[in-house]
């Protein structure tokens, strides 16, 4: 690796201050992405700054009224260890377990797989699913971006010169309402999804009265398909109406060729893994109080 | 302990190079084979992923830290009767793995224990007697406390 | 003797390096640390194909900590020749060209240049400083677009041998040739069924956990010391001594624990890099490569294009097979298509069959050996073909295999007669296992079987024994552990001296520590080295009975001993209470094995698969999966176990999710453990295991060698399972998920 100096700012204002001197800087929570860019010469700077001690950053905090504070630091392992997220988003604590594996969890945050930027991130869709807003503090003060607009190249994102992604702030789940992501990747663990789609569904009396879906690795940054989660809205449950969606979504993927997988078998794997999400998100919906 | 390294030398490189302690093995140097695997303050990382700085105020346990004084933990004692090493390289990374699933879970499933293990690779046995082993662990283990 | 007979054989001790191996004592060779040590970092050709231009080391030379730099033109000035360090003749510059090139680089990751410094990471930032001009030439990468007319040349010197004659024609084919019996047009003729399909394979790798490693010290005696990580120390010290141009005594090579090698071991890549840098720095230098290194710079097994074709009558009887393989050797000719034609049909007894195998250099890394090289890809294509010939017949595919299994006095197609072999043996314990005839309802689920074998061999080894006054002994050996085998060898001194394995103390030495010794590979440590203890085990039982005639004051002749009791008469004494009294009797008892053993015995092994694919993904799952194979002699059966189920995962991965993603212009995009997707322990079943023994009458205790045949039939027995699964034939490898896919669409269609 090239030479680099290292901080560890204790404060969100310390934090915002360092990175205005140090425009070139670059952010450290899990490190299981970064460090490996900084070796591959992916990645270059002169400063890593370590946000671990940063307060915001480490808050994990559930609030029925307000939902669920996910700050940008905390790593997956607190995230599915923690009984409210169990019980509240089960599905978020589902997708904190499956980025890696168990030592990747124990360091890997879910702030950070947002800020990577990743096409294929694991967590991103469901958070679109889920309306999740993002919390960002910069030189000029702290500012709010929905999920689904954070990411906006591979490996790009919506934050400026200086600023942070502090936490992720999800709503309150509504009652009767049920997410999920699933994944699809050659073997069982360790894999980057060759495509997934997170979906998150709002039931009222045999019905649809929401959903929210989104896709993984098949366009250049997390796909939200507004258009298939609308068409469900309104819609008696039904395998019909769930495939119909799964299709719309199918039809909204802008896959690549690589040695993932074809664009052909990823088209095809959007339907499959959308259908299969939301009908895993429904059966949630059902069961849930 | 204390060491000084430069901020760029992995956790890894550290332990090995810096410190001397050679157990933990460097495979692959991106988070993908768990060779590097110790214990940071109760979990497991791969340290090839942690910076050496990040470890300021840490608990870092290694393979070598495992056995107490010149007694095997069972562990490694279930890893040598059921066979469960042939080259013996990724044994130091399983071991660390092993005991710190067999630290928060008493009673793992087969499942359960593949799972948690699925950031260790092993070319050599196919993780049958891996498996096996860490299952005999666990009931000793057991055994002892009741 | 049956193992029941046995007190050591057939048990399961504790391994004597397990202590060291448990707790990260047992030193491996990037653990390596001496005094003035520098790091080492090699540059590497970005292009498949290119002329080298230009060199210009001087900025690396001028950074601060950077004490050498290397490149080809750094071996000696020596003529060409041609030199054979155990795998036939082979032209001096391509065992230099592939450790440094010269002249032109012939696939990415090709060593051009390497420096050493004062940390590791200095040696990396002087590799961006050497400066390279390179004129990039048209690459190839298939066996199939190698051999065409028109296909870039990769050596201008490489006159194809076609049946065993110089042709005269330079092409990328280094040799042709030809096995052949009977009248292959008549025995087609004589078929009721016939069955011909083409398969392709993909490159590859042996996966090892620990990279290539290698310190060396051009010592101010004029010495190379060096210690690494291999599977032969010995070829290590001839094919440096080679490089180098020095006498073999000049050069010492210490292995140290090896973690893992397949056969990818067995060939130097750092060591003599390491040894020039030496020389120029003056200092010891270590030289590790990284991952990516491993799979862009060593030696990954051939993709292949293979076409067989089998005929049988329905009685079951095959009349005729032939076999096409053409195998991608890398940029060095000498893939391993001999081996794999002389085992893809060896485990039936046929009249009429044709072999041609074609050795052909592409635009990758130079192939190495991996685990039963070439039969694996081979039994790939032949077990598939066999699977529909019994789909066709109606019959049984294990009842197929039995009609036509080899046997005893079976001849193979490349010459040798079989002596006492277990094929069938190996067949009926499949069809009798739990396994076979357990039932697999629900839908998308299948099962395959598939048999394969290896024949497993001999070469030299060395061993020497000395007896301690405790009455435990010393076991002197050469031959690196990678599984284990420190302690099957020690089993079997043990044996004979009839004292327990405990009290044999195994030690793996260096190259001028103990005899000549061949590598660590074809299933030949047990059944080599062990008959090494032996003689020695015996040599130390024929001094220690003149021993106790002296003490009786009786003739050696009337002495006799039985499971480690000395008696002569009514006298008797134990191996530990003689020991004991060696002092007293004329000295130390130091007893010397060295062995060159031809009665080497071929191994068959066979695979049962249960699978269940996802009809809408095309993903497998192995649901259960049971390796069967003949040993001869399991000696420690944990490990024989363990061997088993290690070549079964190894050939699940590579039937599943293994390859070399190619671009079009040669480079490998997934070199990282991330994308080169070997099975993790949640891919996995627990893996079954059959130990068969049907004794090797031409070993001490029977041991065939259990290494390696057991990677042969796992992904034929795959293919065969997910045909039943999934209701597709696959003919290409990896079948991962968007293959099966495939494949699955074009059948509906």
């Amino acid at each position: 690796m090239k030479w680099f100096d290292y901080a560890a700012p204790a404060s969100l204002d310390e934090t915002v201050k360092l990175l205005a001197q140090h425009p070139g800087a670059l952010l450290l929570a899990g490190g299981t992405d970064l460090l490996v860019q900084l070796r591959a010469g992916k990645k270059q700077t002169d400063l890593v700054v370590d946000v671990k001690h940063i307060p915001e950053l480490n808050a994990l905090h559930h609030d029925p009224a307000k939902g669920l504070t996910l700050g940008a630091a905390v790593p997956c392992y607190r995230i599915y260890g923690d009984g409210a997220v169990q019980s509240a988003f089960p599905a978020l604590a589902e997708v904190a377990g499956i980025i890696g594996g168990t030592q990747i969890q124990g360091r890997a945050s879910i702030g950070g797989n947002l800020c990577n930027a990743a096409p294929s991130a694991d967590s991103i869709p469901l958070l679109i699913a889920l309306g999740a807003v993002c919390r960002v503090a910069g030189p000029s003060g702290t500012r709010e971006v929905a999920v689904e607009d954070f990411c906006t190249a591979p490996g790009r994102n919506v934050l400026g010169p200086g600023e942070l992604l502090v936490s992720i702030q999800l709503p309150p789940g509504p009652a009767r309402s049920g997410a999920r992501y699933l994944r699809f990747i050659p073997r069982n663990e360790m894999d980057i999804a060759v495509a997934g789609a997170g979906v998150s569904v709002v039931l009222e009396d045999g019905v649809f009265r929401s959903a929210r879906i989104a896709l993984a690795a098949v366009a250049p940054t997390p796909l939200f398909v507004r258009e298939a989660g609308e068409a469900l809205a309104g819609q008696p449950v039904t395998p019909e109406a769930i495939s119909a969606a799964a299709e719309i979504a199918r039809g909204a993927a802008r896959p690549i060729t690589d040695m993932r997988g074809t664009a052909d078998y990823r088209r095809h794997l959007c339907s499959v893994l959308t259908r299969r999400a939301l009908e895993t998100a429904v059966q949630r919906a059902r069961e849930a109080r | 302990m204390e060491f000084l390294c430069e901020p760029r030398q992995s956790l890894l490189e550290c332990l090995r190079d810096v410190i001397g302690l050679t157990g933990t093995k460097e495979g692959c140097n991106d988070g993908n084979c768990g060779a590097c695997t110790v214990l940071m303050d109760g979990r497991i990382v791969n340290s090839c992923l942690v910076l050496g700085v990040e470890a300021q105020g840490a608990q870092i346990t290694t393979v070598e830290g495992i056995a107490r004084g010149n007694q095997l933990h069972p562990v490694q004692q279930a890893f040598l009767q059921n066979a469960a090493l042939q080259c013996g390289f990724c044994t130091p990374g399983f071991i660390v793995a092993a005991k710190a699933l067999l630290d928060q879970e008493p009673a793992p499933s087969e499942e359960r224990i593949r799972l948690w293990l699925a950031n260790n690779l092993c070319r050599c046995t196919g993780y049958d007697k891996i498996v096996r082993a860490v299952e005999q662990a666990a009931q000793e283990l057991r055994e002892v406390k009741a | 003797m049956s193992t029941a007979e046995m007190t050591v054989v057939g048990t399961r001790p504790i391994r004597h390096d397990g202590a060291d191996k448990v707790t990260g004592r047992a030193l491996y060779g990037a653990d390596v640390q001496m005094a003035g040590l520098l790091h080492g970092a090699v540059l590497r050709s970005p292009h498949a194909h290119a002329r080298i231009l230009r060199i210009d080391t001087s900025k690396a030379e001028a950074l601060e900590g950077v004490l050498a730099v290397v490149t080809g033109a750094d071996f000696p000035d020596s003529p060409e020749r041609l030199v054979d360090l155990g795998e036939g003749d082979t032209p001096l510059s391509y065992i230099r060209g592939n450790v440094l090139a010269r002249g032109k680089t012939l696939y990415k990751g090709h060593a051009v240049a390497a420096v050493a410094a004062t940390s590791a990471h200095v040696a990396e930032d002087a590799l961006d400083l050497i400066e390279v001009d390179y004129e990039v030439l048209p690459c190839v990468l298939t066996a199939p677009e190698a051999m065409r007319e028109d296909a870039p040349i990769l050596h201008e010197d490489l006159v194809t041998k076609e049946f065993g004659e110089k042709t005269g024609r330079v092409s990328n084919v280094a040799e042709h040739f030809r096995y052949s019996m009977g009248d292959l047009e008549k025995g087609f003729a004589e078929a009721d069924v016939i069955v011909e399909r083409e398969f392709h394979t993909a490159t590859v790798h042996q996966g090892y956990i620990e990279p290539q490693n290698a310190t060396a010290l051009w010592n101010n005696d004029g010495r190379v010391l060096i210690w690494c990580s291999t599977q032969g120390a010995f070829t290590v010290r001839d094919t440096v001594a080679c490089m180098l141009d020095l006498p073999v005594s000049q050069v010492r090579v210490t292995p140290m624990e090896i973690g893992g090698g397949f056969g990818g071991k067995i060939p130097v890549y750092l060591e003599p890099v390491a040894a020039l840098l030496s020389r120029k720095s003056g200092r010891p230098v270590k030289l590790v490569m990284s991952r990516r290194e491993v799979f862009e710079g060593t030696g990954p097994t051939p993709g292949s294009y293979i076409k067989v074709k089998m005929g049988a009558r329905r009685d079951g009887r095959i009349t005729a097979a032939q076999g096409y393989l053409a195998y991608e050797a890398g940029a060095y000719p000498g893939a391993m298509v001999g081996p794999g034609a002389m085992c893809i049909f060896a485990a039936y007894d046929l009249a009429n069959v044709v072999i041609d195998g074609f050795d052909v250099v592409v635009n990758k890394p130079s192939t190495a050996a991996y685990r039963a090289p070439g039969a694996t890809n081979a039994a790939f294509a032949a077990e598939s073909v066999v699977d529909e010939l019994a789909e066709k017949l109606g019959l049984d595919p294990l009842e197929l295999r039995l009609r036509n299994a080899a046997k005893e006095g079976t001849r193979r197609a490349d010459g040798p007669k079989y002596r006492r072999i277990g094929c069938v043996e190996v067949i009926q314990a499949m069809r009798n296992h739990p396994h076979y005839k357990a039932p697999l309802p629900g839908p998308n689920r299948g099962r395959g079987v598939a048999i394969g074998f290896w024949f497993n061999v001999g070469l030299p080894s060395s061993c020497s024994l000395s007896v301690n006054a405790d009455g435990t002994v010393n076991l002197v050996e050469g031959s690196t552990d990678i599984g284990g085998t420190r302690t099957s060898v020690a089993m079997q001194a043990a044996e004979v001296l009839g004292i327990p394995a405990e009290s044999v103390r195994p030690t793996v030495v260096d190259t001028d520590s103990v005899g000549y010794t061949a590598v660590t590979g074809g299933s030949r440590v047990t059944f080599a080295t062990g008959w090494a203890a032996y003689e020695a085990a015996q040599d130390v039982l024929r001094q220690m009975k003149e021993r106790a005639a002296k003490l009786w004051e009786t003739d050696a002749a009337a002495v006799e001993v039985s499971r480690g009791v000395f008696r002569a008469g009514e006298r008797s004494m134990t191996f530990q209470e003689l020991a004991a009294r060696l002092g007293e009797t004329g000295g130390p008892v130091v007893g010397r094995g060295a062995v060159n053993p031809r009665g080497v015995g071929g191994s068959f092994s066979g695979a049962i698969a249960d699978v269940e694919v996802d009809p809408e993904t095309g993903k497998v799952t192995v649901l259960r999966f049971t390796s069967v194979q003949d040993v001869g002699r399991a000696i420690h059966p944990a490990y024989v176990e363990g061997q088993m189920q290690g070549g079964s995962v190894q050939g699940i991965g590579w039937a599943l999710n293994e390859e070399y993603y190619m671009s079009a212009d040669g480079a490998m995009l997934n070199s990282s453990l991330l994308d080169y997707r070997m099975p993790t322990s949640l891919d996995l079943p627990m893996i079954d295991t059959a130990i068969v023994e049907v004794p090797n009458p031409g070993h001490p205790f029977g041991v065939r060698g259990v290494g390696e045949a057991n990677i042969v039939p796992p992904p034929a027995a795959l293919a065969n399972a997910i045909y039943r699964a999934a209701g597709v034939r696959m003919d290409r490898l990896p079948m991962n998920p968007p293959a099966i896919m495939e494949a699955i669409w074009k059948q509906r269609d």
